[in-house]
């Protein structure tokens, strides 16, 4: 049965850019041809070098690039910002050049009818001399403009799609498409040529970039629908962050971890989870630092690794706060088991952020990490990425069983829900709400657990207090009702009873 | 009067060649008063050659000497083309 499988399905060739093989369910089919289609600056070029660098370095694949458009000159020089020195390949034997780029100033008179015939020979040359498994055209959008007569032009790239075939080379074609949503490419006769379709995306919305990749079709076999976001990173190319084909399949920890504060833990049930996610959510000034603060402190002093990413005040900033709290940020970072990235967020896109913070925590292993705060980061982004990028930091920190705490600012003092929670409170598994509850003109401050998912908890309002030890939980606000919807009425004690008398079952 | 370098690539021996092949010739006959040089090249005996010159199309005609470098693609069915297109002087035929 497994032989026949084998058999019917056309075989991928791993291309090993970041998450592509993910997307596509084991990256591209192998001796065949994919188009890949993007408008102007979606990154095509990139994409075609990639494909050729990743199959050297990874797979010690020889690759040829075919360019007819920029000077092999140019794309060396350009390509020298992610690192890939492709001048090192072609000593190495590794990558050679078929260079079809525009020559001469003036364009070669035509007469009479003619073909292609001297590219294939020199691609099959080309191919044939470094024994190469990888070959990407970049890009035909030039060869139309520079030979007038369509139909020849068309009638010869299906000649070298054809050849490639035979050659058994894996090929990336680029065109160029004119919308982002609208015809696959130019010229309406590219698709035709390959049996695979990519499109890449750099779509402006809201006033941002947003580049993403869709796989349009892979004929004869599988692959990941629908547009992925990906990035576009110094030194390393084009990152995918592949969302959806994250699986549901973290493992769940039974095990309790100190939240570092003691009353906290009761109203928890004993804790937070090791691997759970939680948000805090809560108007400026309400607490939401202080708890993080608190949080870390927990984990040290348990020697566990913190990791804490502060996209609101500076590292100065937190320490002193720290310090106010009776908390000792200082020594512990000397110690390496603290570590704190003061960040604005505006530094860098969303997706890039994601990124960033992966590499950071694959390289520290923390057991917690916390963010200070999710607001600050939908503040640069779209709707649409900033809950990508929830979903992504949620799914790779409960892969590696981390605690994350994450925190967000409800816009208004009194009561109320923010965008931020909307998009991620089905994503995290417990909830906590700091709020104000203003009572006989005075503003006083109260938590709840609103949700703790696989554990009993706490579900009254309780009333907190700050001071220079840190966080003071003490008793439910008796007397108070309508806290969380921003409108505290004090109740007459007559009606807490009765309240007390319906409950009791 | 300097002399002219002309070299034709083709690949193989397709009519299309042929025909190429044949135009020249009755170009350079009937046409150039100066003495010339004619080479032919066919690509698929030696790829290498068609990389160095960056010959995409084929065949192509390449004015190597005198100076302006002239290229003409195409099968030179177009006699009057390749005389303007190779920028020399050449008799009139009327």
């Amino acid at each position: 049965m497994k032989n026949k499988n084998q058999y019917l399905s056309i075989e991928k060739l791993e291309t090993f850019i970041p998450g592509f093989d993910q997307i596509s369910n084991g990256g591209l089919p192998k001796h065949r041809t994919t188009l890949v289609s993007g408008t102007a600056g979606a990154a095509k070029t990139v994409f075609a070098v990639q494909f050729l660098v990743q199959g050297i370095l990874t797979a010690n694949e020889g690759g040829i690039f075919i360019t007819f458009e920029e000077s092999p000159n140019d794309i060396r020089q350009n390509m020298k910002s992610f690192g890939w020195d492709i001048q090192k390949f072609e000593e190495e034997g590794k990558w050679q050049f078929v260079d079809a780029s525009p020559q001469f100033e003036e364009a070669d008179t035509v007469s009479g009818t003619y073909d292609l015939g001297a590219l294939l020979a020199r691609i099959e040359h080309a191919i044939h001399k470094i024994e190469a498994k990888r070959v990407s055209l970049d890009s035909l959008g030039a060869i139309f403009s520079r030979f007038t007569d369509t139909a020849i032009i068309r009638n010869e790239l299906f000649k070298i799609a054809f050849m490639l075939k035979t050659l058994k080379v894996t090929a990336i074609l680029t065109a160029e498409r004119i919308n982002e949503y609208g015809e696959i490419a130019r010229y309406g006769v590219e698709e035709f040529v390959a049996d695979n379709v990519i499109i890449l995306r750099n779509i402006l919305e809201e006033e941002k970039r947003r580049r993403t990749m869709e796989i349009l079709k892979f004929r004869g076999c599988s692959h990941q629908k629908g547009e992925y976001p990906f990035t576009i990173i110094p030194n390393e190319g084009i990152i995918m962050i592949p969302l959806s084909s994250m699986e549901l399949k973290q493992k769940s920890s039974d095990t309790r971890i100190d939240s570092g504060n003691d009353e906290l833990n009761k109203m928890c049930g004993g804790g937070f989870f090791r691997d759970s996610v939680l948000l805090v959510s809560g108007a400026t000034g309400t607490g939401k630092t202080l708890t993080v603060t608190e949080f870390m402190d927990g984990g040290m002093k348990n020697n566990e690794r913190c990791l804490l990413f502060a996209f609101e005040e500076s590292k100065e900033q937190l320490f002193r706060n720290a310090r106010g709290w009776g908390i000792d940020f200082d020594s512990t970072e000397q110690k390496g088991i603290l570590n704190v990235i003061c960040e604005y967020p505006e530094s860098r896109s969303l997706e890039d952020h994601l990124v960033k913070m992966k590499e950071i925590i694959d390289e520290f292993k923390p057991n917690r990490v916390a963010i200070d705060s999710l607001s600050a980061l939908e503040r640069v982004s779209t709707v649409r990425s900033f809950r990508e990028f929830i979903l992504g930091v949620t799914s790779f920190i409960k892969h590696k069983e981390i605690v994350g705490l994450f925190t967000a600012t409800t816009p208004t003092l009194l009561g109320g829900t923010s965008v931020t929670e909307a998009h991620i409170s089905t994503i995290t598994d417990s909830i906590i709400l700091l709020r104000y509850v203003e009572i006989n003109g005075e503003m006083r401050r109260g938590i709840t657990v609103l949700k703790m998912r696989g554990s009993k908890h706490d579900k009254d309002i309780r009333e907190f207090t700050i001071d220079d030890t840190g966080m003071h939980i003490s008793k439910a606000f008796r007397n108070v009702s309508g806290i969380l919807v921003g409108n505290p009425r004090s109740l007459a004690s007559d009606e807490i009873e009765r309240m007390d008398e319906m409950f009791k079952a | 009067m300097a002399k002219i370098l002309l070299k034709l690539y083709i690949t193989g021996q397709t009519p299309r060649s042929a025909r190429a092949i044949e135009n020249l010739k009755n170009i350079v006959e009937n046409e150039l008063k100066d003495e010339y040089e004619m080479k032919i090249i066919d690509i698929l005996e030696n790829p290498q050659l068609a990389e160095d010159e960056k010959i995409l199309a084929t065949p192509t005609l390449i004015k190597e000497l005198p100076p302006p470098l002239r290229r003409i693609i195409g099968d030179l069915s177009d006699s009057e083309k390749v005389l303007l297109g190779l920028d020399i002087t050449y008799h009139k035929t009327n």
